[in-house]
């Protein structure tokens, strides 16, 4: 057997889980495992600016591609750079394996120069990690960690390796199998409580599918139709599960929770079945769990156990990969159409369509960030692979870009980390380089990250940045007029001007003050082949509506205000 | 509600941690925890009091089997189980008052393990119950120190029926 150094095991180690990308970022303590990546050129590295980067780029990879993402950093400061990200990864279940050096074995816990406790900082920001101090470890451990990371509930792990782990020798020998005796496979499906689902799906006559980020996770889109279709049973989604399910089929109602339709939402609290579909019953998407949908029956289904009754009490939980539930699920049901309940959603839909934005007074003296938005829907067919960064953006974002298709919205949901969109979307286009991808941020969180602009140029990256710039803390600044009576304390904000903070990146700047350029912008951005970045200059004080208050009734919205004539409705 | 859970887990480093990261994060509210050897090399056991008031029992139970290296958890609250739990207590004793002390504890099975000038050490075990009462008998006699190992558990007989986490999940009400 031939011997090698923990270094080239780590990266033997990593070909055989089909790693070919890596995000990272040298210094001491990894520079063992460094020195042996160039007699790997299966492996692409790609240097960042900022290891947060490389966490959120290892993110955008898997959320893209569904494959794990991994990042690499040194210790101590390398590696509590890496926090953030990994607790975005964790939040919304993200298979990710994150690898970082640390001190010699012998020298743990004598704070030597750049240790930290690393493993101590991430275990309750990561599904799991190991300290690896032996090099005879080293193989199993990485074997582990992308089991652990993919398999049940996905999310990130860490793997913290000394540094003279990574320099000794030992036989490598790659485990066939892992060996966790406290990880068992899911039991089969229980049949009497798909029984008790079916004939709860037959008996209702509101019935309405919850449907959240598992329905991805686990590729459950066709099942979740097809069980829809054959019910009659409307759809609505969570941020997470934006894609899902299309947004142009008739039984879709968009997104829930705080900033949802306000008919979905109505739609939850008068349903007499909610059928919640990998999703968490998060505070964002219930509002007040005392008045949460008070007239249905419930049924959960999920991956995590831990989660089926921690937020909502339910009637009948399954614990169990959702895709194979609904798959099961689909034969048992009969077919069903619910006009009453139909109608009332049609009215429901039309009432909150006529108070849309989209109808707003086409205005060339001020442009609206929806309007850039949903232009960039249509430049775009609906089409891009969409990055969006945290605030009133993201929630336009969710409204405005219909998503058909799983993997094409890629947001921070459960941490809702500023700062993600850039790095998360140079992870996409690296895990999916022929799809377009667009990062849509403000220009609070694009300056959090934006040194990573040149990581995309030295990637030669061909991705599209759309910054909504409105000179404030969008969303914050929401909050402080509605709720802090118009004092806005630290929410204007500076901003370079990003044209030229893109040209000094040698990336195509434009910049629009105007709706009639929205589109043609795009278009051009689009037929270039090269990245872009276009500042969109829009109206300062805009908000996102409907907007249910943190901890109010779900039904408790606040509306946009119904515009007086819908009818003179621009095209 | 107090309730005892059982959990075998892996013997690795970190383990320990892991276990009181999450109840810290969560906010399950630990009254008593212990950990030491089990039938298997390798494989600790654990014995955990949870107060269950703010969140159910399988809740904390779910959370634990999520975390890697515990390869099972029971709640045997409402399950038949020999349970025990150990303190040794420093109490005042002059020598003139220690047979007397020594007809006190005799009830409770105790016995005095150690006399210096002026105390004795006693040594309980027993039901957490039976631990607690001598210990208020012993109190107004003056408790100079006291160390308790907290409840160790297990079953009587022969292993009852595990109930399904969906069925426990799907039983709680808010
Ligand atoms: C790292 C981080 N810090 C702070 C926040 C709180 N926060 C949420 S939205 C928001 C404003 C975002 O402003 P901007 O990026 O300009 O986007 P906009 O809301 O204007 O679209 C802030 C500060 C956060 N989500 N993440």
């Amino acid at each position: 057997m031939k011997k090698m150094t923990g270094a080239q095991i780590l990266w033997e180690s990593l070909v055989r889980e089909g790693v070919t990308t890596v995000f990272g970022y040298p210094g001491g303590a990894i520079l063992p495992a460094y020195d042996a990546i160039l007699e790997y050129p299966q492996i692409h590295h790609v240097l960042v600016r900022h290891e947060q980067g490389a966490a959120h780029m290892a993110d955008g990879y898997a959320r893209a591609s569904g494959k794990v993402g991994v990042a690499v950093a040194t210790s101590g400061p390398g590696a509590t750079n890496l926090v953030t990200g990994i607790a975005t990864a964790m939040m919304d279940s993200i298979p990710t394996v994150f690898i970082t050096g640390q001190v010699g074995s012998k020298l743990l816990g004598s704070d030597a120069f750049q240790e930290s406790d690393i493993t101590g900082v991430t275990v309750p920001v990561t599904k799991h990690n190991v300290l690896v101090t032996d090099v005879r470890d080293l193989a199993r451990a990485i074997k582990e960690a992308f089991y652990i990371a993919r398999s049940g509930r996905p999310g990130p792990v860490h793997v913290d390796i000394c540094k003279d782990v990574q320099q000794a020798k030992t036989d490598f020998e790659w485990p066939d199998n892992v060996f966790l005796p406290g990880r068992k496979a899911p039991a089969p499906v229980n049949a009497a409580k798909l029984k008790a689902i079916a004939d709860m799906i037959a008996e209702a006559e509101r019935p309405l599918i919850l449907a959240g980020h598992g329905v991805i996770e686990s590729g459950a889109s066709a099942a979740l139709m097809a069980l829809a279709e054959k019910t009659g049973t409307p759809v609505a989604l969570t941020l997470l599960g934006l894609g899902g399910f299309p947004r142009s089929h008739p039984l879709c109602l968009g997104m829930m929770g705080m900033h949802g339709e306000a008919f979905a939402n109505k739609a939850i609290q008068e349903a007499d079945l909610l059928l919640a579909f990998g999703m968490r019953f998060d505070d964002r998407v219930t509002g007040n769990l005392k008045t949460y949908a008070p007239k249905s029956r419930k049924v959960h289904v999920d991956i995590d156990g831990s989660e089926v009754g921690k937020n909502v009490a339910v009637d009948v939980a399954i614990i169990n990969d959702l895709r194979v539930v609904l798959e099961a699920l689909v034969p048992l049901v009969a077919d069903r159409k619910h006009e009453a309940w139909d109608e009332e959603i049609a009215k429901g839909r039309s009432d909150t369509h006529s108070r849309d934005i989209q109808h707003e007074p086409h205005d060339d003296t001020r442009l609206l960030a929806p309007h850039v938005i949903n232009d960039i829907w249509r430049a775009t067919s609906g089409g891009a692979v969409i990055v969006s960064d945290v605030g009133q953006h993201q929630m336009f974002e969710a409204q405005y870009y219909p998503h058909e298709k799983p993997r094409t919205l890629l947001t921070s949901g459960g941490l809702g980390t500023m700062g993600f969109a850039l790095p998360a979307a140079i992870g996409a286009k690296m895990a999916c380089p022929d799809k377009e991808v667009w990062v849509i941020a403000g220009d609070g969180g694009f300056q959090m990250t934006q040194a990573e602009l040149s990581t995309l140029q030295q990637e030669k990256l061909d991705i599209k940045i759309a910054v909504i710039n409105n000179g404030f803390l969008g969303m914050v600044r929401q909050w402080q007029e509605f709720f802090y009576d118009k004092r806005y304390a630290a929410t204007p904000i500076l901003s370079p001007d990003f044209t030229m903070i893109a040209a000094a990146h040698g990336i195509d700047a434009h910049r629009v003050t105007k709706r009639e350029e929205v589109i043609p912008t795009v278009q051009k951005v689009r037929e270039s082949g090269r990245p872009a970045l276009i500042d969109f200059r829009v109206v300062a004080e805009e908000a996102v509506y409907p907007m249910v208050p943190a901890g109010a009734d779900l039904h408790e919205m606040i509306r946009r205000p119904k515009r007086s004539n819908p009818s003179e409705v621009p095209a | 509600m107090r309730h005892t859970l059982v959990a075998r887990v892996q013997d690795q480093p970190g383990v320990l941690h892991r276990v009181v990261s999450l109840f810290r994060r969560r906010a399950f509210n630990v009254d008593s925890l212990t950990v030491g050897g089990s039938e298997e090399p390798g494989i600790s056991r654990m014995t955990i009091v949870v107060e269950t008031d703010r969140v159910p029992a399988y809740l904390v139970e779910a959370n634990m089997r999520k975390l890697v290296p515990v390869i099972e958890v029971r709640d045997v609250t409402n399950l038949d189980t020999v349970s025990r739990d150990l303190a040794l207590i420093r109490v005042q004793c002059t020598s003139a008052e220690l047979s007397e002390i020594n007809n006190l504890i005799s009830i409770f099975r105790g016995r005095i393990v150690d006399v210096a000038a002026g105390s004795v050490i006693v040594e309980v075990t027993g039901d957490v119950r039976k631990v607690d009462g001598l210990v208020e008998q012993l109190r107004p006699r003056g408790i100079l120190e006291m160390v308790r190992t907290g409840k160790v558990a297990m079953v009587r007989g022969s292993e009852a029926p595990e109930e399904s986490e969906e069925e426990l999940a799907a039983g709680w009400r808010h």
